[in-house]
């Protein structure tokens, strides 16, 4: 029973997919995008800082305090 | 505050990011209503015409949708690269609204959107139906939580900070939730982006009416684009009051910058149209504006419903004025150092062990904490944000809003006498509309950021130490590819739709 549930779920989208005309184009749009944005983008270029630079959030706290008070 | 270049790249990538991304969005808010309206219509009344109009404008919000999905992910990296500062302190009062906002993004708009788009004729019309209006409720429900946080930048309630994490700590969900800021700025946001897919449905209905094709389905849409438009763009004039009115009692500096107000006055008018003077300075005695024209009494009827309620200027609120209670900025940047002073008095004794110097720092800091961000202002003048942008953006806005609302009267009124046809000067402007309506939407924004700067958080956080210590020449690598991909993607929209709006409905 469960199964039926989840191969109609399964066919409902294949179908779905299959019958698309400029949604073919869209999803590939999408891919690319995804693709693009996620994997070369996110980590290539955006690393965060805080979690890159200290191993624990009393290190990160330590140094935005030292960020928010260098100047006093 | 130094490293200016790189805040200023910072800003700038930040500025792109967000003013792409909402070329997109507020699509995507207005069309899934108007779609679920028109499908509506045709499970009610059985008519086929009303589900081939409403595939066609679905078909056109898929293209929308699946070209502005996850844009607006790059400003998430933003915060993790650029403002990580920023991102520390405000981390518990972003995760919650952002976390509720991603599962409901996901299991909401991803389930039913599959349904709305592959479910035609597989499901019953009433669970398709049904469907479209949670894809419709979910998008809008997104975008709450976003401007849930957004509103609390503008006015940060519900929280408190922590001297020993230098983290913002929620106290209060609900206060963070139905702040008046978040909450206007809610109403305000969605509301013009279903303003801006009524005059979507409008423009391109008027095209095919110009073509002389498609004229029944042109008809029909812009009847329901009109109705709509009309109530959504009311409802929109009385969120932007309520929203300027939050404005006035949490941010007056930005509201004396929207209307270019340089001098407090009782009674102040409302600027209806205006051309700033480049050479005002709220020290010296030049006029404020070269040309104006004025609505008496207007801005103190509309902040305060008193025909004498007293506005305060920029001159007010940065040198102070006893008279009416209102503090100087110099005082402002003197408490914020005191609050600075004692954070680190209060860091040096807790390392030391000092729990009773720790105790009286922290009774210090919390005395003046409020200011703590006029602490890294180094001139009183700081406080003012950019006046010509502002008072250009806002006066942008609310100009084309009261066209838009004409507009959707006028093409209601023409449409229901069947005269639309005929009126081919009219079609033409509704064509021409399309772009002012994007033209407000970026405005608002503007005015909204632009008019709160030096803040990241409004009073606790300028943008320049809201900042990481990066590379300047990264963050405008960066930069540079962001405007690539968001031109192309631009570009893909633009062709892919009309693409689709001259192949017509016969094919949706």
């Amino acid at each position: 029973m469960k199964e039926n549930i989840l191969t109609k779920i399964l066919n409902f989208y294949i179908d779905g997919f299959k019958s698309m005309k400029l949604g073919k184009k869209l999803w590939a749009i999408v891919a690319i995008k995804l693709f693009v944005l996620l994997v070369i983008i996110k980590l290539l270029f955006f690393p965060n800082i805080l979690k890159e630079k200290f191993n624990s959030d009393k290190e990160r706290s330590e140094y935005i305090l030292n960020q928010l008070t260098k100047g006093e | 505050m130094e490293h200016l270049s790189l805040v200023d790249w910072s800003r700038a990538q930040f500025a792109l990011t967000a003013l792409y991304h909402w070329l997109f969005v507020p699509l995507t808010l207005g069309l899934t209503f108007i779609v679920a309206i028109m499908e509506t219509i045709y499970v009610k009344t059985g008519d086929e015409w009303w589900k081939k109009t409403t595939k066609f404008w679905m078909g056109l919000l898929a293209i929308n949708f699946a070209i502005g999905l996850a844009t607006g992910i790059i400003m998430e990296f933003e915060f993790g690269t650029n403002w990580s500062n920023y991102s520390w302190i405000v981390g518990d009062i972003f995760g919650a609204p952002l976390a509720i906002e991603g599962i409901m993004a996901f299991f909401m708009e991803s389930t039913f959107f599959a349904v709305m788009f592959f479910g035609w004729d597989k499901v019953s019309k009433k669970f398709h139906l049904l469907s479209t209006w949670l894809v419709a409720i979910g998008s809008n429900l997104s975008a709450l939580w976003i401007l849930v946080a957004n509103g609390w930048m503008q006015h940060p309630v519900g929280m408190k900070f922590n001297p020993d994490t230098a983290r913002n700590e929620m106290v209060n969900f609900w206060d963070v939730l139905f702040n008046p800021n978040a909450v206007s700025k809610f109403l305000h946001t969605i509301s013009s982006g279903y303003v801006l897919a009524s005059l979507f449905v409008i423009s391109v209905s008027s095209w095919y009416l110009l073509k002389k094709r498609e004229k029944e389905f042109a008809k029909r849409s812009m009847l329901v684009a009109a109705s709509f438009g009309l109530l959504v763009s009311l409802f929109n004039l009385t969120t932007g009051d309520d929203s300027a009115r939050n404005v006035a009692f949490n941010q007056p500096v930005k509201l004396a910058a929207m209307e270019g107000l340089y001098e407090g006055k009782k009674g102040a008018d409302i600027v209806a149209f205006g051309i700033l003077n480049p050479k005002k300075d709220i020290d010296n005695n030049e006029s404020e504006f070269l040309v104006k024209f004025t609505i008496p009494y207007g801005l103190s009827l509309l902040t305060y419903h008193k025909k004498d309620a007293y506005i305060p200027g920029l001159k007010e609120l940065v040198y102070g004025d006893k008279e009416h209670n209102i503090i100087s900025a110099k005082e402002k940047i003197q408490k914020g150092k005191i609050a600075l002073a004692a954070l680190k008095e209060y860091k040096k004794a807790k390392k030391s062990g000092n729990e009773a110097k720790a105790k009286e720092a922290l009774e210090k800091f919390e005395k003046n904490s409020k200011y703590l961000g006029y602490g890294y202002l180094k001139s009183e003048k700081e406080v003012i944000p950019p006046v010509a942008p502002t008072f250009y953006a806002f006066h942008t806005m609310v100009g084309l809003g009261t066209w838009f609302i004409i507009l959707f009267a006028l093409t209601l009124y023409y449409v229901m006498q069947d005269k639309i046809e005929q009126k081919r000067w009219f079609l033409r402007l509704s064509v021409l509309s399309l772009p002012l309506g994007y033209i407000a939407q970026e405005s608002g924004w503007i005015v909204a950021e632009v008019g709160r700067q030096p803040w990241a958080i409004q009073d606790m956080l300028p943008v320049g130490m809201a900042t990481s210590q990066i590379d300047t020449s990264a963050v405008m690598l960066t930069f540079w590819l962001f405007a690539a991909l968001f031109t192309a993607l631009l570009i893909a929209e633009v062709k892919i739709m009309t693409t689709q709006i001259k192949i017509g409905p016969k094919e949706a």
